[in-house]
C-alpha cells in the first residue's frame, strides 16, 4: 500500500478517536479511496493489520458500500441519479449522453482516462430532477444538453491540465 | 404473578404449559423443556445469538400491572392475571426468559410470521432437494414442510450465484443454498478462532466467502458442514455417496486422543460412510475434529489382518490358541512373558489383558503415545484409554517413552515371549535384532512389524466393530457400539483374550460384554457399582482422586483442565 504521509497521519489520528480501534474501519477506507481513487486489492489486509482485524471483516464492508471502489476510475466520477425522480424525468437519457460524450460504458474508465459514469441512487434533489454529480459538485436539471455541455466543460478543464 | 420456584429458576407459560427453567434460558431452550418446537436456523446453542434468520418469531407477554400501584390486573373472565400481549412478534433466540412470561407459539400471528419467514427464504433458493446431499436432514426441508405455506407465489427470475466452491480441503459451498444463517461464520471466529469466512456483497446478493488467498482448512472445518442448516455446506468426502436415509447411526467415541470426543457413526450394509458428533455438552459440546472423521477409512484398509497365522501358516483359531499356550507353558520362568497391553483397547480388552498378564506371572506395559494437543478436542495423549487401564489395573505408572526397558531384558535374555496387543513392538521402539531374539503372540487389526515378525498371528477388530467403553481424560467412562460387522477371519478382541486366559490359566471368562461387564465389577472397585448396559449415553464420572498425583500428559482442551499442569511433552 503506497499511501501519502499526511494520509498515513490522518489515519493514526482518526484511530485515536473511537473506544475500538475496528470502529475506525470506515474513515479508513474513505481515506484511502480519498489518497489512491480506489481501494486496491490489498486494502483489507491492511486494514485489518491496523486494526487487530481479520481481512473477511473488513472486506465484507467494502464490498457493502457501493460508494467504495475496488478498481480505478476516471478522473472525473459522474454519478448520474436513477431513483424514481430523476428516472422520470429523463436520468437515464442524461446517463446515455454522458456515455456517448466520453465513448465509454457505465462503470468503466473512458478511452482518454477522464471519466467513469455511474448511476447512483436518490441524491436528494427529487425536485430539480435529473440530477447529476461530478465529483463532489451536484448540477441541476441536466438534461441530454445540459449534458454535452458538462461534459465539453470537462474536456476543456482537461486541456488545461 | 407467578412465584419463581427457586432463586435461580424462573417460571414462565409457554402455550399453557408452565415451566420453571434457569435463569438466562432463551425461549427456544425454554420451549424445548415442554416439547415445543421453536423452528430455527441462525440459533445455536454452542455459538453467539445474532437473530438473522428470524424464523424462530414468538408470540410473547407480561402479567399485567397498574402502573401506579404495581398490583396485578386481573381478568375478570379468567379470573387470573391479564396478560399483557405484545402486538408484534419477537424473536425466540434473542429472548431470554423473565418471570412470569408468556408465550405463544401456535397463534396466528406466529403461524402467519413463520410462513412469511419461509417464504423469503424459499424466494431464491433452488429448491434442488433432489440433488442435494442435505436432504433428509435439512432444517429447511423439514421447517418449510412443518411451517411453510406449501406453495410459492414468486414467478420472477432467482439470483445465480457461484456453485461447487471448494472452500478448504474438506468443505464445498453452494452459495445459492445460504440461508445466510452465519453458524458456519461464528464457528470459525469463536470456536476455532480461525476468521476466515465472511459475507460479500450484502444486500440481494450476499455471498459467503472464504477470505481471497486463505482456505477454510483448520481440523474442525467440517463442523462448518454439520450445523448449516442447509445444504450449502458439504463434506467434499461424503458429498453424493449416499442419502442418511439409509443410514445406520450408531453411537461411538472418537479414539483420536484422551479427549473421548462423542461421535455417531453412520453405515450401511457394512459399510461406513461418514462420522459425525454427538452432543455431550460435558466433553466434546456439539463438535468434532476433521482427523477424527477418516479413521474409519482404517476399517476397509487393504493391510488389515484377516488370517489366523501359527508360524507363517494359515489355522484355525483353537490351533492358534495351543500354540499360544504351549509357548506359555514352554517359557513358565518368572517373567519370561511379557504382556505389551495397548491405551487403545477398551477397559473390557485391558481388564482380560491384566488376567492374562496375571495368569503368566507377566510385566505389563502399555505403549505411550503422546504428541501436541490442539486445546480444543485433541489432547497430547493421542491414546484414547490410558485410564481405563489404570482403572482395571492393568497398569500402575503412565507409559513413558519408548520400551526401552523390555528391549534391555530381552537383550539379557530374560524375556521369551511377548503379548503384543494392538501395538507394533518395532514402532514402540524394539529393535529387529531384539525382535528375533522372542517369540511374539500378535493380537492386531493390521499389519505392522510385529504381526509379520509374530510366532502366532491372532487377527482382531477394529473400534468399529466391536463394543466395549473408554475412559477418557476426565475419568468419564463412555460406551461405545459396534458400527459394522468385522472381516472374516478376525475375531473379537474379547474372544481371543478370554480364550488365551483360558488357555493360560485354565480359567474361563465371558467373551460377551454383558456377561464380562459381572465379573467387572465384582473385580474393579472403582467399577464395582456399575453394569455396560447401565452407562449413560453421555458417560459416566469414575473417581478421579487414586491418580491424582500421576502427570498426566494433557494440557487443557474443552471442558478439561488438567489438575497440575501439564509436563511438557517430553517424548513424541
Ligand atoms: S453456508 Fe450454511 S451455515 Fe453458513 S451462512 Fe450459509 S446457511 Fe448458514
Ligand atoms: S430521485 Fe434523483 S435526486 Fe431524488
Ligand atoms: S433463530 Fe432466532 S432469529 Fe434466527
Amino acid at each position: 500500500m503506497n499511501l501519502k504521509p499526511e494520509t498515513l497521519s490522518k489515519i493514526d489520528e482518526v484511530i485515536t478517536h473511537y473506544p475500538t480501534k475496528r470502529s475506525a474501519m470506515l474513515p479508513l477506507l474513505h481515506l484511502i479511496q480519498e489518497d489512491i481513487g480506489y481501494l486496491p486489492e490489498d486494502t483489507s489486509e491492511w486494514i485489518a493489520a491496523k486494526l487487530d482485524l481479520q481481512p473477511i471483516n473488513v472486506l465484507e464492508v467494502i464490498t457493502f458500500y457501493p460508494m467504495f471502489r475496488q478498481k480505478p476510475i476516471g478522473r472525473r466520477h459522474v454519478k448520474v441519479c436513477r431513483t424514481l425522480s430523476c428516472a422520470l424525468l429523463g436520468g437515464y437519457k442524461t446517463c446515455a449522453a454522458f456515455e456517448k460524450e466520453f465513448h465509454t460504458h457505465l462503470g468503466e474508465v473512458s478511452p482518454d482516462g477522464e471519466v467513469t459514469v455511474d448511476f447512483v441512487e436518490c441524491l436528494a434533489s427529487c425536485g430539480t430532477a435529473p440530477v447529476v454529480m461530478i465529483d463532489d459538485e451536484l448540477h441541476e436539471k441536466v438534461d441530454v444538453a445540459k449534458a454535452k455541455q458538462l461534459s465539453d466543460q470537462i474536456r476543456a478543464e482537461a486541456k488545461q491540465r | 404473578m407467578i412465584a419463581p420456584a427457586k432463586p435461580d429458576l424462573v417460571t414462565v407459560n409457554i402455550d399453557g404449559k408452565e415451566i420453571a427453567v434457569p435463569k438466562g434460558t432463551n425461549v427456544i431452550e425454554a420451549a424445548r423443556l415442554v416439547n415445543v418446537d421453536v423452528p430455527h436456523y441462525c440459533y445455536h446453542p454452542k455459538l453467539s445469538i445474532v437473530g438473522n434468520c428470524r424464523m424462530c418469531l414468538i408470540e410473547m407477554g407480561m402479567p399485567a400491572v397498574d402502573p401506579s400501584t404495581k398490583a396485578a390486573i386481573m381478568d375478570p373472565a379468567t379470573g387470573k392475571q391479564k396478560i399483557n400481549w405484545i402486538p408484534r412478534p419477537q424473536i425466540g433466540c434473542g429472548t431470554n426468559v423473565s418471570p412470569g412470561l408468556h408465550v405463544k407459539t401456535l397463534s396466528p400471528m406466529v403461524k402467519d410470521a413463520r410462513e412469511g419467514v419461509m417464504e423469503f427464504l424459499l424466494i431464491n433458493h433452488p429448491l434442488d432437494c433432489p440433488i442435494c446431499d442435505q436432504a433428509g436432514e435439512c432444517k429447511l426441508q423439514e421447517q418449510a414442510t412443518g411451517y411453510g405455506r406449501g406453495y410459492s407465489r414468486f414467478i420472477e427470475q432467482k439470483n445465480v450465484k457461484p456453485k461447487r466452491t471448494q472452500l478448504g480441503p474438506r468443505v464445498t459451498l453452494d452459495d445459492e443454498r445460504c440461508i445466510l444463517c452465519s453458524r458456519c461464520i461464528r464457528f470459525s471466529k469463536e470456536i476455532v478462532k480461525d476468521d476466515v469466512l465472511g459475507f460479500v456483497d450484502r444486500g440481494s446478493y450476499s455471498t459467503l466467502t472464504c477470505y481471497p488467498g486463505k482456505k477454510l482448512e483448520n481440523n474442525y472445518s467440517l463442523n462448518t458442514v454439520d450445523i448449516c442448516p442447509v445444504g450449502a455446506l458439504t463434506s467434499s468426502d461424503f458429498r453424493f455417496k449416499m442419502r442418511v436415509w439409509f443410514l445406520k447411526q450408531t453411537n461411538a467415541i472418537d479414539t483420536e486422543s484422551s479427549v473421548g470426543a462423542n461421535t455417531v457413526v453412520w453405515s450401511r450394509e457394512g459399510v461406513i460412510y461418514r462420522i459425525t458428533p454427538r452432543r455431550n455438552d460435558d466433553v466434546n459440546d456439539t463438535w468434532l475434529a476433521d482427523s477424527a472423521r477418516v479413521l474409519f477409512k482404517a476399517v476397509k484398509a487393504s493391510d488389515r489382518l484377516t488370517a489366523i497365522k501359527i508360524n507363517g501358516t494359515d489355522g484355525a483359531l483353537d490351533v492358534a490358541v495351543n500354540a499360544a499356550a504351549e509357548l506359555f507353558k514352554s517359557n513358565s520362568a518368572p517373567g519370561a512373558i511379557a504382556v505389551v497391553g495397548s491405551g487403545r483397547s477398551s477397559v473390557e480388552e485391558q481388564f482380560l489383558t491384566r488376567k492374562l498378564a496375571d495368569a503368566l506371572k507377566a510385566s505389563t506395559q502399555l505403549v505411550s503415545r503422546v504428541g501436541q494437543g490442539d486445546q480444543l478436542l485433541i489432547s497430547a495423549d493421542r491414546n484414547p484409554n490410558v485410564r481405563g487401564a489404570l482403572v482395571t489395573g492393568l497398569i500402575t505408572a503412565l507409559p513413558f517413552g519408548e520400551l526401552t526397558g523390555l528391549g534391555a531384558q530381552i537383550d539379557a535374555g530374560k524375556v521369551k515371549v511377548i503379548v503384543a496387543i494392538n501395538e507394533d513392538l518395532a514402532a514402540a521402539g524394539l529393535t529387529s535384532a531384539q525382535l528375533t531374539k522372542v517369540s511374539v503372540v500378535y493380537l492386531g487389526s493390521h499389519f505392522n512389524a510385529s504381526s509379520a515378525a509374530a510366532k502366532v498371528v491372532l487377527p482382531t477388530l477394529s473400534p468399529f466393530e466391536k463394543s466395549g467403553t473408554f475412559v477418557n481424560q476426565q475419568f468419564r467412562i463412555q460406551k461405545f457400539f459396534k458400527a459394522v460387522p468385522g472381516p472374516v477371519g478376525a475375531t473379537d478382541d474379547l474372544m481371543v483374550l478370554a480364550k488365551l486366559v483360558t488357555a493360560a490359566a485354565g480359567l474361563t471368562l465371558p467373551a460377551e460384554i454383558n456377561a464380562l461387564w459381572k465379573v467387572i465389577a465384582a473385580e474393579v472397585p472403582a467399577l464395582g457399582t456399575m453394569a455396560f448396559a447401565n452407562l449413560p449415553e453421555t458417560g459416566l464420572l469414575l473417581d478421579a482422586t487414586p491418580f491424582a498425583a500421576l502427570p498426566f500428559a494433557e494440557g487443557e482442551t474443552l471442558h478439561y483442565k488438567p489438575a497440575q499442569p501439564a509436563v511438557a511433552a517430553a517424548t513424541a
